[in-house]
């Protein structure tokens, strides 16, 4: 039986590449779930405009769609953190090269119930004490993060473990990616915890900027304060001001495609759609809910696509708290 | 000791009982479903619309579509069943009529047995490595023609034929087994050879068993997502895989096969995509899941109906 499958399975695909000679232009996209609103509108709209190029938009998370794109099976990956070093050795294994470009701004966002009136404000500190791997099964008080505060059970609720929200989050407020606790309601599904919030007044959690604008009226989003922040000690909303004033730290992060060097080079359709990424990047991050970066940014970024620039300013590093301009004059290395 | 009149007393008691039970457990399976269908109907059906079937996947909600949902759907069907039902019979014939009773029989059959418990998921993975990957470790370069099938419909096809193979199989072989013996002998009587009598006879004589079977196989892999979200198919797709013999913008021609290896969505996927986006009055993704979510349940109800009614109509015609 087996035996039977897979000689089927064999000749089915020796026999199908042959036969499907003329086929249309593709671009394949795949990545992050966070940045896949902003590349599935522009591919929509590119699509509107030319007839004949089509796009697919995958959502396999940042290092899934990594995966992929560090074996050329990808043209553009999207991508809510840079790059990772892990990743940088397997392009250099496979021969990949890669054009990083920053598209927009995304807040993650940390939410609490319309009735709680204590924790409007916290810093990251208060945070860290709550979110941190020792706090599992320790800390599940309010009461326990700031004495002023009830002495009522927290639930929690965050980000799935495969997603780059969590591993932001994680290395923005924790200090280490993927160190978190695990006593609490994780989703990849972000309704899920929009629900979850809405529905408990001691509950807590974090996700994406786009989903709290969805629900401003049934969640409360909490300002943070950062004794590191170069702009200001006091707590800052999550707003699209204070995101691209590089005042809404450490929870706000750059978003990026990352653009096949060869892709770029040697087939048209995909120097194309980039450039109507990049051109149209502005207006189509509003209008799904994203914080677009400053003008002059995107100016840079045209710049470093059309001199095909390739490489990463992280260096596989994560880059916390960073603002716009700090990643457009750093040099790649 | 008991009256006679009181044992039977007591045992009607206990039928009406049994079937006040049944009544009310069956009740309460309906009732779930009807409840799930009116949620539905109640949210989607306003949705449902000439434009909703022939457009794209959009951001906005009120202007997307399921056109590469449904279609995705039908051509992996096509392939699934294409590839699972002459297997699936063939095997099913091969074990019931020729198979000897060996240790090796045996151990196909329990296989078999097992793998229609087998959940949807490790058929993915199993296509994942096999169909997406494998061919890489096989075959060498991926530059090579002979690439991977890459997140394809053939995958997609292929990976939900392996999962229902099981249930064609065991549907066969019942439908083979509802068959009484004197069938066959009469026709080893009259001289046929053996393959004779499953052409002319045991087949034909199958045939409703065989088809309920696989329609029923059918309509589940068509409600499927989860193998094929592990071969990668949640995408974005807003074009129809290329039509036989149409010609792309260079003006090429296109074979007859080359939607085989076209990238797709199918309809639990596109639901899944629209569910888990944030949904707010002015842009309401969640309307647009429960109008697909209509349609996929047309769709299996429709394809159970036909199981139903083919069934009624063998058992009218059975004649020994």
């Amino acid at each position: 039986m087996k035996l039977t499958l897979v000689s089927a399975a064999i000749l089915a695909s020796s026999v199908v590449p042959r036969l499907g000679l003329a086929q249309d232009k593709i671009i394949k996209v795949d990545g992050s779930s966070t940045v896949y609103p902003i590349t599935e509108a522009v591919a929509e709209d590119f699509q509107g405009e030319n007839r004949g190029v089509k796009v697919t938009v995958g959502i396999s998370g940042t290092g899934g769609g990594f995966k992929k794109f560090v074996r050329a099976e990808l043209d553009v990956a999207d991508a809510s953190r840079p790059i990772t070093k892990a990743e940088i050795e397997e392009c250099k294994k496979n021969g990949v090269e890669y054009i990083e470009l920053p598209v927009a701004f995304d807040a993650l966002t940390v939410v609490i119930n319309k009735q709680n009136t204590w924790a409007k404000n916290m810093t990251v500190a208060e945070l860290k004490k709550l979110w941190e791997p020792e706090a599992q099964g320790k800390v599940t008080k309010w009461n326990q993060i700031n004495p002023a505060w009830p002495d009522a059970e927290i639930q929690l609720y965050g980000a799935g473990a495969d997603s780059g929200t969590f591993e932001y989050f994680t290395e923005a407020i924790n200090g280490k990616s993927k160190a978190s606790r695990g006593d609490y309601t994780p989703s990849e599904d972000d309704n899920v915890l929009v629900k979850g919030v809405e529905g408990s007044k001691n509950a807590l959690g974090y996700f994406g900027m786009a989903y709290y604008l969805a629900h401003q009226d049934k969640l409360t989003a909490v300002n943070v304060s950062w004794e590191k922040n170069k702009a200001t000690k006091d707590a800052v909303a999550p707003t699209t001001t204070n995101v691209n004033n590089g005042t809404y730290a450490p929870l706000s992060r750059p978003l990026f495609i990352y653009v096949n060097k060869k892709s770029a080079e040697t087939r048209p359709e995909v120097k194309k759609f980039v450039d109507f990424y990049l051109a149209n990047a502005r207006t189509l991050t509003t209008e799904v809910k994203y914080v677009p970066l400053p003008d002059a940014a995107y100016e840079t970024i045209k710049s470093r696509w059309a001199k095909l620039q390739t490489g990463t300013v992280f260096g596989g590093e994560a880059a916390i708290g960073l603002k716009i301009e700090e990643i457009l004059t750093r040099e790649a290395k | 000791m008991l009256s006679t009149e009181q044992v039977i007393r007591r045992g009607q008691m206990r039928d009406r009982v049994f079937s006040i039970l049944g009544v009310a457990l069956t009740i309460l399976c309906l009732g779930v479903l009807a409840i799930l269908l009116v949620n539905l109907c109640r949210e989607g059906l306003a949705r449902i619309d000439w434009q909703f079937l022939t457009t794209f996947p959009s951001r906005r909600a009120a202007k997307a579509g399921i056109f590469s949902a449904w279609v995705g759907s039908a051509l992996v069907m096509l392939v699934t069943g294409l590839t699972a039902i002459p297997l699936g019979v063939a095997a099913g014939v091969y074990l019931e009529e020729y198979g000897r009773r060996n240790w090796f029989t045996s151990l196909i059959e329990i296989n078999i047995a097992n793998l229609a418990g087998v959940p949807s998921i490790i058929y993915g993975l199993m296509a994942l490595g096999l169909l997406i990957y494998k061919w890489e470790d096989w075959f060498g370069d991926k530059t090579d023609s002979i690439a991977g099938l890459g997140q394809s419909i053939i995958t997609g096809g292929l990976t939900l034929a392996f999962l229902i193979l099981p249930i064609v199989i065991v549907a066969t072989r019942e439908a083979l087994r509802a068959i009484p013996q004197h069938m066959r002998e009469a026709a080893y009587a009259l001289g046929a050879s053996r393959w004779q009598v499953v052409k002319d006879h045991l087949l034909p004589y199958s045939t409703g068993g065989i088809s309920t079977g696989v329609i029923i196989a059918l309509s589940r892999a068509i409600g499927e997502t989860a193998p094929l979200v592990t071969i990668g198919a949640l995408t974005y797709i807003a074009f129809l895989p290329p039509a036989p013999f149409s010609h792309t913008e260079s003006g090429q021609m296109v074979g007859p096969f080359a939607w085989l290896s076209s990238p797709f969505t199918v309809l639990p996927i596109q639901m899944f995509n629209w569910v888990s986006r944030p949904s707010s009055d002015d842009n309401n993704f969640a309307v647009n899941a429960a109008a697909a979510g209509i349609i996929l349940m047309l769709v299996t109800l429709t394809m159970n109906t036909v199981a139903i009614v083919i069934r009624a109509r063998v058992r009218k015609k059975v004649k020994w």
